[in-house]
This record gives C-alpha cells, sequence and structure tokens, in this order.
C-alpha cells in the first residue's frame, strides 16, 4: 500500500523521535523524498521542536533560585 | 531532563538529607528548579504563580521526603508533586479555566498541518528574535492543558516517555498520541507565523 500525505503526517511525531518501526519508517521515508508538501510539513515541525527546546524559550525569572533557597533555608529550619 | 553532567548519588543524598544534613537539599534540587517551574508555568500562565506552585512543591517534597521511593526517580517525583500542587492550586482559586483536564478528549478530530513549502529557516536564528520566542511561549501556553503538559515534559524540557508517563500518571500510550497531536496544534498555528516572520528559504538537512 502506498501511503498517502494525510497517513505520513500520523507519523510525523514517530519519524521525529525515530520510534517507527522499520518498515514503516522505510515507507515514509519513501513518501518523503519526492512529496515536496510532506517534507515542508516535517522540517517546520522539527523546527519548531528544535526552538521548543531551548531555554531561551521559557526563562526562569530573574532571582528565582535565589528567593527559592532563601524560602527553603527559612522554612526548613523553622 | 537538562540536569547535571557529573555523576551524583540522589538515593545518598536523600539518605544523607532525611538523616539530618539538610542543607544538602539546596543541592539535591539546583538540577530541576526548570523543570519544576516549567510545569507550574505550564499550569498556572503567570510567571508569579508559577514562581510560588514552585517553591511550594520543593518545601513539600522536602517535607514528605521520608515518602520518596527509591525505584522511582527523583526527578519524576518531584515533577509529580509540583503537578499536583498547580492542579490542586487551580481548583482552589477555581476558575480561571472551565477546562476539565480529565474531559478533554484524546482522540477526537484530526489535525491537519500547515502546509508550507518555504518555512525552512535555521532556528537558532529565529531565536534571537524576541518576538518568535513570544509567539512559542504563547502558543504553547495557549494548548489545552494534556497536551500542554505533555509538550513541556516531553519537548521543552525533553523528559523521555517513561519519565513524562511517570510525572503525570498517564500511560507511555497516552504520552505519545497526546505529543502528536500537541505536536501538529503547533506546527499547524506556528509554521505559517514563522514562515512570514523569516521568508528566507533554508534546507536543514535530516538528522
Amino acid at each position: 500500500m502506498v501511503l498517502n500525505c494525510k497517513h505520513v503526517w500520523d507519523c510525523i511525531s514517530g519519524y521525529l523521535d525515530d520510534t517507527l518501526p522499520a518498515e514503516m519508517r522505510d515507507r515514509v521515508q519513501r513518501h518523503l523524498d519526492h512529496c515536496e508538501i510532506c517534507s515542508a510539513v516535517l522540517d517546520s515541525a522539527r523546527n519548531i521542536l528544535i526552538l521548543s527546546a531551548d531555554d531561551l524559550i521559557f526563562e526562569l525569572p530573574v532571582g528565582f533560585s535565589q528567593r527559592l533557597h532563601a524560602r527553603l533555608d527559612q522554612e526548613m529550619t523553622s | 531532563m537538562k540536569a547535571t553532567t557529573e555523576p551524583r548519588d540522589e538515593a545518598q543524598m536523600i539518605a544523607s538529607i532525611l538523616a539530618g544534613d539538610t542543607q544538602l537539599y539546596h543541592q539535591l534540587i539546583r538540577p530541576y528548579e526548570r523543570s519544576v517551574y516549567m510545569m507550574a508555568l505550564s499550569y498556572m500562565k503567570n510567571e508569579a504563580d508559577a514562581e510560588d506552585v514552585a517553591q511550594e512543591a520543593f518545601l513539600k517534597a522536602f517535607h514528605h521526603l521520608t515518602t520518596f521511593r527509591a525505584e522511582a526517580k527523583f526527578s519524576t517525583w518531584l515533577i509529580g508533586i509540583a503537578l499536583n500542587e498547580a492542579r490542586s492550586r487551580l481548583r482552589r482559586e477555581a476558575a480561571l479555566r472551565m477546562e476539565s483536564i480529565d474531559d478533554t478528549q484524546d482522540q477526537g478530530g484530526h489535525t491537519s498541518p500547515a502546509i508550507l513549502r518555504d518555512w525552512r529557516e535555521v532556528p537558532s536564528e529565529a531565536l534571537e528574535r524576541k518576538e518568535v520566542r513570544q509567539m512559542l511561549q504563547q502558543a504553547i501556553t495557549n494548548l489545552p492543558t494534556i497536551y500542554r503538559e505533555v509538550f513541556v515534559l516531553r519537548d521543552v524540557e525533553e523528559l523521555n516517555n517513561v519519565e513524562t508517563a511517570a510525572a503525570l500518571s498517564i500511560t507511555v500510550g497516552n504520552v505519545k498520541v497526546r505529543l502528536h497531536r500537541a505536536r501538529l496544534m503547533l506546527q499547524k498555528q506556528l509554521a505559517p507565523l514563522l514562515r512570514n516572520m523569516n521568508p528566507k528559504r533554508r534546507w536543514i538537512p535530516w538528522f
């Protein structure tokens, strides 16, 4: 069975995590090799994951750590 | 999880803390401050409340350290405490959102990705732009809770499927399903916006 684009989208997460069974991964790969649309979808999904994992996206508030440890000191001893 | 790379014997540290060396607790939790805060933020949606929840979670963990079971991972246990703290606070405050954590359906509906042929920029360049960071924050924050919590632990804090499932008390299968949907939702929402902000074409090689 040849995969259509919708099937491939259903596999994108597994493809990115490399958790697809080998046979399915090969089929997805073959589709991606010739489908400009799906390879672009894959690229943008991967880009979003790369961006999301960057610590710059969500930064700890300034002074978070100091305030936390000061409070712990206060309450751990009381 | 982005933890320290030095080898740490957390079981030993915990035993020492329980034996009275409470100052060691500061050291024990340092690698997990960010993950606990992120978990709190993904629920509370504002920094001040998230910080408060994170502090409470670390205090609760300290006071309940005797209940920690060695077969669990300390980080997962901590995140689970932060999660419970955030949920119970939201219940108490009753209401900003009526969205139920349990009622949202996992399987319903199919999310189709945004079809774009020309957004393949190099991500690190995009991140230097404040508006890109804000756009991502906003999109992640706006995900429905059951998708947001999985996405934050897996793709922001980079826990694995098993750790995420343990922290959230759901199955690994549920983690995978929810993560897939969260990623597609974000792709659909963000890809057109990000493309418009940086129309440069770049090919990013696969793996």
